[in-house]
């Protein structure tokens, strides 16, 4: 019986012409190499004991231990400060420069403006790091200005291209009927933007504020050159715990931050597919 | 007559002021964007060309003396007693041992994402949604944890040797962590979701009936995949070629953690010269040959890899 299934199966798959052979297998240990480290990681955050290989028993102790930490309470804030704010100025910035660069003739400077949002994806994060680093030391002397503002232009600047990305796109699937059915019927552009085009674009600026606030979280290169004395983020107070050694009060905190990830890319998944 | 010439005059005077409004909003739209990247990305790039220029300060930064003195030392080491330059490959290696572990990462990247994006590519649209969602979660998880993970079951102490350790295969752990081993795993890792998006999204479109016209005419599997399948995919191969190469070139992380002081990269090697050696000019000359580096990769991806693949004859 089971010999018949088998021999049908292969039957059907050697009349299934789309079918390689063991590219099946790949595709599962691709997912596989993916997950298998965070899977190691998760576990392990909740292990009663101080190791982080072997398994004791349940328990949420490092949990409680990261969440008194104030070490990890101060990096917390710091993150969300940048974030929220970086998140914001560069939404705002993408969604304007979205709005002239697409669903029209192209006209003279618009690839070179479109080129210049998209520069921080072209070079290298420690490139852009050590540039910015060497930039801002000289503002910092010519104007005797310090404090967080720096952090959060860098990090603005550099979530502006993943800010454009799906706020572009959406514009791009907008025809531009019912903003030219708004102005037929003498609605000022101010407010055929506001009551037309604003509702019609908000799924795109929220999956782009998603990904601008997911990118600014997740950055450790440029703050770690530009982030100045007790502007210790997040992901910088982890990468200090892991140069000194591996506890699972870090494990803890990494699988938090990878739940944040995973809610917020789920998110904008399942908004984008709405769509369709 | 008169009075067409007027209401003509009136109407080039309405779309002259009418494109200097479009004018105006299209710069005052774009303006803050673009200035923000302009004084935040573009301009630090040039200060970084000048500063390559320069003399190292006494306590890090730069002092104003015109000097070549950091490109001469990619390749010269200069003697500390008599001042004489010889060859030295110290650099060399560190460039050649990034390019080289770039190079690996992008090929296993493609060996292993090719077949993956093909088979999601392959599966009923619910199915296929499915696996695009694994495959981006990691895309969007953040790099730090995601090498810290690879670190632990990598270590001595790790997942890995305790397990062979406990049946019995090897008595000692296998050290895997700091080599380049290591490194070209955590950067496949790192950036083999950047290889199977752009495949799939030009397999996606992949018209089949050439992959049954081709076994109509009695091709084989591996004939239609190398025939037909590659070639219709090549700007997708491309795009994940260029998308791992790039961050794989200029990685920090991945190497400062599973490589650590004996698996350097070009990355490393600047932060190095902006941290401990304090020496600017240094590290901006090197950073701006990684810059090159891309560039050339880049290059490469303009010249090969946007032609549009065609199927071979005979």
């Amino acid at each position: 019986m089971v010999d018949v299934t088998a021999a049908a199966r292969k039957k059907v798959k050697d009349i299934d012409l789309k079918h390689q052979p063991g590219f099946s297998q790949i595709a599962w240990f691709c997912i596989a190499v993916l997950y298998a480290p965070i899977a190691v990681l998760v576990l392990f955050s909740f292990n009663e004991n101080r190791s982080v290989t072997i398994w004791t028993q349940f328990s949420l102790d490092w949990y409680v231990k990261a969440w008194n930490n104030e070490g990890i309470q101060h990096a917390a804030l710091v993150s969300l400060e940048v974030a929220l704010v970086a998140m914001l100025l560069s939404t705002i910035m993408a969604t304007m420069a979205a709005l002239v660069t697409t669903r029209t003739a192209p006209y003279r400077g618009m690839n070179v403006a479109v080129a210049v949002i998209n520069q921080p994806l072209m070079v290298p994060e420690v490139v852009t790091a050590v540039a910015t680093l060497i930039f801002f030391a000289i503002i910092k002397q010519l104007t005797g200005i310090s404090g967080i503002g720096y952090l959060i232009a860098a990090h603005t600047a550099f979530c502006v291209p993943f800010a454009y990305m799906p706020i572009r796109a959406r514009l791009e699937d907008m025809d531009l009927s019912l903003e030219q059915a708004a102005a037929d019927l003498y609605a000022p552009p101010f407010k055929v933007f506001r009551r037309v085009t604003l509702p019609l674009l908000m799924p795109g600026i929220l999956a782009g504020a998603m990904l601008a606030f997911i990118v600014s979280l997740d950055d450790v290169i440029i703050t770690l050159f530009v982030a100045g004395p007790g502007e210790t983020t997040l992901p910088l107070y982890i990468l200090g715990q892991i140069r000194r050694g591996v506890t699972p009060e870090i494990n803890a905190v990494s699988t938090v931050f990878v739940g944040i990830s995973v809610v917020l890319v789920s998110f904008i998944f399942l908004s984008g597919k709405d769509k369709k | 007559m008169s009075d067409l010439s007027t209401s003509n005059n009136q109407l080039s005077a309405s779309v002259v002021a009418e494109e200097k409004r479009l004018l105006n909003t299209r710069l005052g739209l774009l303006a803050p964007g673009i200035l923000t990247i302009f004084f935040v990305g573009i301009m630090p790039l040039s200060v970084v060309l000048i500063y390559s220029f320069l003399e190292p300060g006494d306590f890090g930064g730069v002092s104003w003396v015109v000097s070549f003195d950091a490109y001469v030392q990619l390749l010269f080491e200069e003697d500390i007693f008599d001042e004489t330059l010889s060859f030295t490959t110290d650099y060399l290696e560190i460039f050649f041992r990034s390019v080289s572990l770039g190079l690996f990462t992008t090929i296993a990247c493609l060996l292993v994402g090719f077949p993956t994006a093909y088979f999601i590519a392959t599966q009923p649209p619910a199915r296929r949604n499915a696996w695009l969602f694994l495959i981006t979660i990691p895309f969007w998880t953040n790099l730090l944890i995601r090498t810290y993970a690879m670190l632990l079951i990598l270590r001595d102490q790790g997942i890995i040797n305790l397990g062979l350790i406990e049946i019995g295969l090897i008595d000692r752990p296998i050290p895997m962590l700091y080599t380049d081993f290591a490194v070209c795993l955590g950067l496949v890792y790192a950036y083999l979701p950047f290889m199977v998006l752009p495949i799939f999204a030009s397999l996606e479109k992949l018209d089949f009936r050439l992959v049954e016209a081709s076994y109509d005419l009695y091709a084989t599997r591996f004939k239609v995949l190398k025939r037909i399948i590659v070639p219709l995919a090549k700007p997708g191969i491309a795009a994940g070629c260029i998308l791992v190469m790039i961050p794989s070139l200029g990685a920090f992380i991945t190497p400062a953690l599973l490589g650590g002081g004996k698996s350097l990269m070009i990355g490393n090697l600047i932060e190095l010269q902006f941290g401990q050696a304090r020496n600017w000019p240094f590290g901006s000359a090197i950073a701006l040959v990684l810059m090159v580096l891309v560039m050339l990769s880049l290059m490469a991806y303009l010249r090969y890899g946007q032609k549009k693949g065609v199927p071979g004859h005979g």
